[in-house]
């Protein structure tokens, strides 16, 4: 397969510039590539749905009145890190891309981060994990906007274990988002006084869980944390209930959970997960009405907290650009720490010097079937994490950005 | 409690039966690729996704039509078999004079093609489909939790997988069948209609692959790349077992299964790679397979 295959295409060119004003914009034209799995496990997670979150970005920033003219690349990493850093080479160097935005899959990532820093462009990471993109593999160059594995180990695994799950097994995706998720929670268990009785470690992806569900079992660990995503988390769930793993009296945690996997489990399998997001399409006016717009330009599926945080992220990058009057990679990074944030959907927020971005997180319960008014009425809100406490303190995090 | 190496013996039973489960998928789809290879002369590439579309065929029978789980597991091999058929008729009978790789690559596109499809319309993450109300729960062996479903699939594809070695190798039919492929030219001055034969052994391969999809869709979600993931793994079975070995592939299926059950015990890190490395191993010593007679 070529490299001109995997870009899928040009998908939207907005706006024409209304005038040679941006000097300092190269080639005159703002090239966004965003970078995700167009096709398997977290497709519907972010894939399609994020262009269509980058899209509306676009359009209410106006960027068509204010002259600045947007193109939208979309490639399909495929979730290997070899094809994700050799479509940013060719984005770079080839297409002049100038931000590479969303980029699931935490090993893709920090592949992706490097050629960002070496070549000297931007990234902003919506959907990838790792917390070592903010911390020891932090940069100028990069951004990450809507959670990580720190934030989710902190919010799922605290509530779990204040509610009496101190005994945990680990179910691990076996690549660097399931090592880093496990061992973050892991801190966070052993921290609040519980016990870690065991870990088994799955290839990536597995289909059948039910080997690994039976060693969770035997180990009698009141809470078995899904250190997973996607296809995986869903299998584990769904088999789990075959095996009678909850009705016999052990509990799922969640650690990384999508509405779209909840929407895929079903309620009567899903019920009763905790779980940690940095969105919900029904928390306030605004982010239903932002939600049914997107809705509408996407089969009908509610956005992911991926797809709002593209949204979100994508908005604040083009505002910096218009700010910093330029789309130089660092120097609109660096404009990007330096505003606040505020949009629709995440509402107030915060870019710190070591890229992470803050604002709010909230820890969910899946409804019941009995509580749910129809498709996609999933959560309720059990506790909200203000921002300042939702992420790892930046001096944790061994970010040498961080003075 | 006994232990060997370390892990206690009742775990072990107990990631045995499930081995013999995983096995028992394995089986079923090797079985139908051992039968179209064996008389056909075809690889078929696109097994995988014919097993996809056995579990969505299920899934649109319950949610659109509401025909329950074990209608579907008798019309669901009918249907896709059906398409089998055509896709034979139309397409894979012009390639028998051709070597094999057309037959693969002809396959391999249609798989791409049908895969593509579903995840257009349905997504990648899958859709849920329910146990049939029958086979709910499960019952306590005192080593593990037996699920009736689980148990279930080890009946059904055991009784599926002798019963086709039954017709192949013990009937008039299946010697038919085989005589066919060994001598198309002599078969048909005895009167016999090749080429329909031909074309219901296609069909009836698929609709196995069908019917593994049928049984796979209460457990795995159902979803367009459940079958991509999967064919290569099968194919490594057969080749194991031998091209064209019906035996060959139901009990290469099973051992496997058991392989990587134990796998996941020991060393679950290696449990998706256990059995390329078998497979390698095989192909160093006995090329043909372990059961697989040279052609």
């Amino acid at each position: 397969m070529s490299l001109g295959g995997r870009t899928l295409g040009v998908i939207a060119a907005l706006a024409l510039a209304a005038g040679g004003a941006h000097a300092q914009i190269s080639d005159g034209v703002i090239k966004v590539g965003v970078m995700n799995d167009q096709s398997g496990t977290y497709a519907d997670l972010a894939g399609p749905g994020s262009v269509v979150a980058t899209r509306m970005a676009v359009e209410d920033f106006g960027a068509a009145k204010k002259g600045l003219k947007v193109e939208i690349l979309v490639a399909d990493h495929q979730n290997k890190p070899e094809v994700g850093s050799s479509i940013a080479r060719q984005w770079y160097d080839v297409d002049k891309v100038d931000l590479i935005l969303d980029v699931p899959t935490s090993s893709v990532v920090l592949a992706v981060n490097q050629v960002t820093r070496e070549k000297n462009k931007a990234l902003i990471v919506s959907t990838g994990a790792t917390v070592d993109l903010t911390g020891k593999a932090c940069s100028p160059n990069a951004i990450h906007w809507t959670y990580d594995t720190w934030s989710l180990a902190n919010g799922t695994g605290t509530a779990v274990v204040k509610s009496g799950g101190n005994t945990w097994f680990f179910l691990t995706a076996d690549y660097a988002f399931g090592h880093s998720l496990e061992q973050q929670t892991e801190a966070v268990v052993l921290k609040l006084g519980g016990k870690v009785l065991g870990k088994v470690r799955h290839p990536f992806p597995s289909a059948d869980m039910s080997s690994f569900l039976l060693q969770a079992q035997t180990s009698k660990a009141k809470i078995i944390g899904l250190a997973n995503a996607g296809a995986d988390t869903i299998n584990a769930i769904k088999q789990g209930a075959e095996f009678g793993i909850v009705k016999g009296g052990q509990q799922f945690a969640g650690l990384l959970v999508f509405l779209t996997d909840v929407h895929s489990l079903g309620l009567d399998k899903a019920q009763g997960l905790f779980l940690t997001e940095a969105f919900y399409w029904d928390l306030n006016p605004q982010t239903r009405a932002w939600s049914q717009r997107f809705a509408k330009l996407h089969k009908g599926a509610m956005p992911t907290m991926a797809q709002a945080g593209v949204y979100s992220a994508m908005l604040h990058y083009l505002k910096a650009v218009e700010a910093a009057k330029t789309d130089d990679g660092p120097k609109v990074i660096a404009k990007m720490k330096e505003m606040p944030s505020e949009d629709p959907v995440f509402g107030k927020g915060q870019v710190r010097q070591d890229g992470r971005h803050i604002h709010d997180m909230y820890l969910f319960e899946v409804k019941k079937p009995s509580e749910s008014k129809g498709p996609w009425d999933y959560y309720k809100v059990r506790a909200t994490i203000p921002a300042d406490q939702a992420f790892r303190p930046e001096k944790e995090g061994g970010c040498p950005l961080v003075k | 409690m006994s232990e060997i190496f370390g892990i206690p013996t009742q775990a072990l039973f107990g990631q045995l039966l499930i081995g013999l489960i995983n096995g028992s998928f394995y089986a079923l789809l090797s079985l139908g690729l051992a039968v179209i290879f064996g008389l056909l002369n075809i690889i078929n590439f696109a097994h995988g996704a014919q097993y996809m579309m056995g579990a969505f065929c299920a899934w649109f029978l319950l949610n659109k039509l509401g025909v329950g789980y074990w209608w579907a597991l008798l019309l669901v091999p009918v249907i896709v078999g059906a398409t089998g058929v055509v896709i034979e008729r139309v397409m894979l009978s012009r390639l028998y004079q051709l070597d094999h790789l057309y037959g693969l690559l002809l396959t391999f596109g249609l798989a791409l093609i049908v895969q593509g499809l579903f995840r257009n319309e349905y997504g990648s993450t899958g859709l849920p489909y329910s146990m049939p109300k029958e086979l709910e729960g499960g019952r306590n062996l005192g080593f593990m939790f037996l699920p009736n479903y689980r148990a279930w699939v080890i009946v059904a594809s055991l009784a599926v997988c002798l019963g086709t070695w039954f017709l192949i190798e013990k009937t008039k039919l299946g010697s038919y069948l085989r005589a066919a492929t060994e001598n198309p030219q002599l078969v048909r001055a005895f009167g016999v209609n090749v080429p329909r034969m031909i074309t219901l052994t296609y069909g009836f391969g698929v609709g196995l692959a069908a019917f593994a999809g049928v049984m796979a869709a209460p457990i795995y979600s159902v979803n367009p790349l459940m079958g991509e993931h999967l064919i290569i793994v099968v194919f490594a079975v057969v080749v194991i077992g031998g091209m064209g070995s019906i035996m060959g592939a139901i009990i290469t299926g099973f051992v496997l299964g058991l392989v990587e059950g134990l796998t996941k015990v020991f060393y679950p890190e290696a449990s998706n790679t256990v059995i390329f490395i078998i497979m390698a191993i095989v192909l160093m010593i006995k090329p043909t397979g372990l059961f697989g007679a040279r052609r």
